[in-house]
C-alpha cells in the first residue's frame, strides 16, 4: 500500500474516533496508527504485537505495547474495557478472524476493521486474464511468502456481518491515494469499517 | 557527539560504597514476620547527580548474589559493577541524565546488615539467630534510605530476578513513590520448582560439617556445601544451548591425575566460579537470600486483579525465551495482573538464548529498551534533565 493510502485509511479510522478515547489495536506493527491518533485525537493507547522489532519501534515512540500472539484471545480483558479496537490490516493475517473479531467486539464498545479487498479490479484481471494469483499495491506478496491466511472481499465481509448480527456502523474506502465511494467491491483496494455488537 | 549511538563504552571509576545506618541502636526496623532488628546499616552507591526537583532518581536492584557495586570500576579493587554494561554516561540507565543508586539488601553480606553482622544482644554474628527477613522487609529497608536521600518519588526501579521481585513489591507498597517500574525475569512467586532447585542448595550448605547451625564465625566457613549450592544455581542460569556453545564436550587442558577431576570445561567452570563465589559470600546469606524469594508471593491472598489496583506508575515487564528457571509465562502473569487492573504496562520477550543470565547479558538489548523506557517516563514527568 503506498503511504498516501495509508494517510487516507488514518484519515478514515481518525474520523471515526473520539477524542481522548480509549483504543487497543490489535498487531499495532511500529505504532504508526496509534502514534498517529494521539495526535489527532489525544487518544490512551495500547498496542498488542507479536514482532519483536516492531514492540521495539514501539517502546522507542512511547507507546504502551505487550508483546502478544493476538490468536491466544483477549481473556484477561474484561467487556468493554476499551471504546475502540482497532483490527487493520491483521484482520486477514491471524488464524481465526472470526475468533479475533469475537473478541475484538466484547472488549471493544466499538472495533474497526480494515482488510486488503481481494477482488480489486485490478486483482479481479490478474486472476482472469493471467491465471494468477494477484499481486498489487494492497496483496504485495507472493503466495509463498505471504502473511495473509484469509483472503476475503468487501461484499464478503458485509455477509459476514450479517450472518453474525454484528452492526456496521461506518464504512469506508480507498484504492489508488484516494477515497472511493462509488462501487468499492469492484474499485476500492482496502475496506475499512467501524462495528458494534447487536443489541439483541 | 555521535548521535544514536547504540552503547556506550564510558565506564565510571573510583565509584565507591556508601553505608547508612537507617536504623541507630536505639531505634528499630520491625520486619514483616513482627521480629524487630536494630540497628540496621544499609550498603548503597549512587552514580550520576540528582536534580534540583530531585526527581530523577532510578533505583536499581540486584540479584540474588550481587551488591551496591552495580557500575563503574571500584576504588578499592577496581572490579566491575554488576550491571556495568547498562548503568553509566550514554548508557541504557545514563547516569549524564539519571541519579542511579543501587543498595545491597537487607540479610546480605555485602556492606548491608545481614546473618554475618554483630548481634548486639551477643556481641557475636548473628548466624542462625539472625531473623527470617522477606523481599518486603528488603524493600522497607530501601525505603528508609530513600527518605534519607530526601527523594519523595523515584522515577524508575528496576532489576532483575529477585531485583525484579523488589520491584514488584515496590509497586504494591509504596505505589506513590515510583513513576515506572521495569521488573526482569521475575516472577509474582516461586513454584515448586523453583523452591525445590533453592531447597537443595540449602541443604548443600547445611550438609558441610562446617556450617555448624550457621555459628561457624571465626572458623572454617561451609564452603563446600556453599560452593555445591552456587553450582546448581549457575545450572539454573544458563540454558541447554548456552552451556552446549560455551562448553561443549570440551575437555580441560590442565588435568590432575584423579577419576573424578574436573576433565569436562563444564565441571572446570562450575568449580572456578563457585569458588570465586565462596570467597565473596557469606553461606548463611545464601539461606536466608533463598528463603526470602521462596517465601516471597506478591498476590500475598489478594487476587490477581486487585493486587496492582491503583497503580499510576507504567510498568515495562521484560521476559527472556530461553529463561527456564524464571519462565516466560510467569511474566506473563504480572503482565496479566496489570491488564486486569488497567495499569498501564507494555511487555517484551527478548530472543535470547543464555537463559536466565540473560538478564545480564543481552546488554544491547536491554540497552535501547530501558533507555527509551525512561525516556517516556521521564518526558511525561518533563524531569528530562
Amino acid at each position: 500500500m503506498t503511504q498516501k493510502t495509508r494517510r487516507i485509511e488514518q484519515a478514515i479510522i481518525s474520523g471515526w474516533i473520539d477524542s481522548g478515547a480509549s483504543v487497543l489495536d490489535l498487531g499495532c506493527g511500529d505504532g504508526e496508527l496509534l502514534t498517529h491518533l494521539i495526535g489527532q485525537k489525544g487518544i490512551r493507547a495500547q498496542g498488542i504485537e507479536l514482532s519483536e522489532q516492531a514492540i521495539h519501534r514501539c517502546v522507542s515512540a512511547g507507546l504502551s505495547v505487550f508483546q502478544q500472539d493476538i490468536d491466544t484471545g483477549l481473556t484477561e480483558y474484561g467487556d468493554k474495557s476499551f471504546d475502540y479496537v482497532i483490527l487493520n490490516q491483521t484482520f486477514q493475517q491471524v488464524k481465526k478472524p472470526d475468533f479475533a473479531l469475537q473478541e475484538a467486539l466484547r472488549v471493544g464498545k466499538h472495533v474497526i476493521v480494515g482488510f486488503p479487498n481481494f477482488c480489486y479490479i485490478t486483482d479481479r484481471f490478474q486472476i482472469f486474464f493471467r491465471g494468477k494469483v494477484p499481486i498489487s499495491a494492497s496483496l504485495p506478496y507472493q503466495w509463498y511468502e505471504t502473511p495473509n491466511l484469509h483472503f476475503l472481499s468487501i461484499a464478503d465481509f458485509f455477509d459476514y456481518c450479517k450472518d453474525r448480527n454484528i452492526i456496521v456502523k461506518e464504512a469506508g474506502f480507498a484504492a489508488k491515494n484516494k477515497k472511493i465511494e462509488w462501487l468499492p467491491n469492484l474499485f476500492a483496494e482496502v475496506g475499512l469499517f467501524m462495528l458494534s455488537k447487536s443489541t439483541q | 557527539m555521535e548521535a544514536n549511538k547504540l552503547t556506550s563504552e564510558q565506564t565510571l571509576e573510583n565509584t565507591e560504597t556508601r553505608h547508612f545506618t537507617l536504623v541507630s541502636p536505639l531505634e528499630e526496623l520491625v520486619l514483616e514476620s513482627g521480629e524487630k532488628l536494630s540497628p540496621v546499616t544499609v550498603a548503597y552507591e549512587t552514580y550520576g547527580a540528582l536534580n534540583a526537583r530531585k526527581s530523577n532518581a532510578v533505583l536499581v536492584l540486584h540479584g540474588l548474589s550481587g551488591d551496591a557495586h552495580a557500575a563503574g570500576s571500584s576504588k578499592s579493587d577496581s572490579a566491575l559493577g554488576w550491571w556495568n554494561d547498562l548503568i553509566g554516561p550514554g548508557k541504557g540507565i545514563d547516569t549524564d541524565k539519571y541519579f542511579v543508586i543501587c543498595t545491597n539488601v537487607l540479610g546480605g553480606c555485602r556492606g548491608t546488615t545481614g546473618p554475618s553482622s554483630i548481634n548486639p544482644a551477643t556481641g557475636k554474628p548473628y548466624g542462625g539467630d539472625f531473623p527470617l527477613i522477606t523481599i518486603g522487609d528488603m524493600v522497607q529497608a530501601q525505603r528508609c534510605l530513600i527518605d534519607h536521600l530526601g527523594i519523595q518519588r523515584l522515577l524508575a526501579v528496576v532489576g532483575g530476578s529477585m531485583g525484579g521481585m523488589q520491584v514488584l513489591q515496590w509497586m504494591v507498597s509504596y505505589p506513590d513513590r515510583i513513576c515506572g517500574a521495569i521488573p526482569i525475569a521475575t516472577t509474582m512467586k516461586h513454584t515448586p520448582q523453583q523452591i525445590a532447585f533453592n531447597e537443595v542448595g540449602r541443604q548443600a550448605v547445611m550438609a558441610d560439617p562446617n556450617w555448624k547451625g550457621g555459628n561457624y564465625y571465626g572458623g572454617p566457613v561451609p564452603a563446600k556445601g556453599l560452593a555445591v549450592a552456587r553450582m546448581i544455581g549457575h545450572i539454573t542460569y544458563m540454558s541447554d544451548t548456552s552451556m552446549a556453545e560455551k562448553f561443549g564436550r570440551r575437555i580441560r587442558q590442565e588435568k590432575e591425575p584423579f577419576k573424578f577431576s574436573a576433565e569436562f570445561e563444564v565441571e572446570g567452570y562450575l568449580r572456578y566460579r563457585s569458588d570465586n563465589f565462596v570467597k565473596r559470600f557469606d553461606a548463611n546469606s545464601y539461606l536466608y537470600i533463598t528463603k526470602a524469594l521462596d517465601l516471597f508471593n506478591i498476590l500475598n491472598g489478594h487476587k490477581l486483579a486487585d493486587v496492582f489496583r491503583g497503580l499510576k506508575a507504567k510498568v515495562f515487564v521484560i521476559a527472556f525465551k530461553s529463561d527456564w528457571l524464571y519462565p516466560t509465562y510467569q511474566s506473563q502473569e504480572i503482565v496479566k495482573a496489570c491488564k486486569l487492573a488497567s495499569v498501564d504496562a507494555s511487555y517484551c520477550e527478548i530472543s535470547s538464548t543464555y537463559g536466565h543470565d540473560a538478564f545480564l547479558l543481552e546488554t544491547e538489548q536491554l540497552t535501547t529498551l530501558i533507555r527509551d523506557f525512561l525516556n517516556t517516563i521521564a518526558n511525561g514527568n518533563g524531569d528530562k534533565k
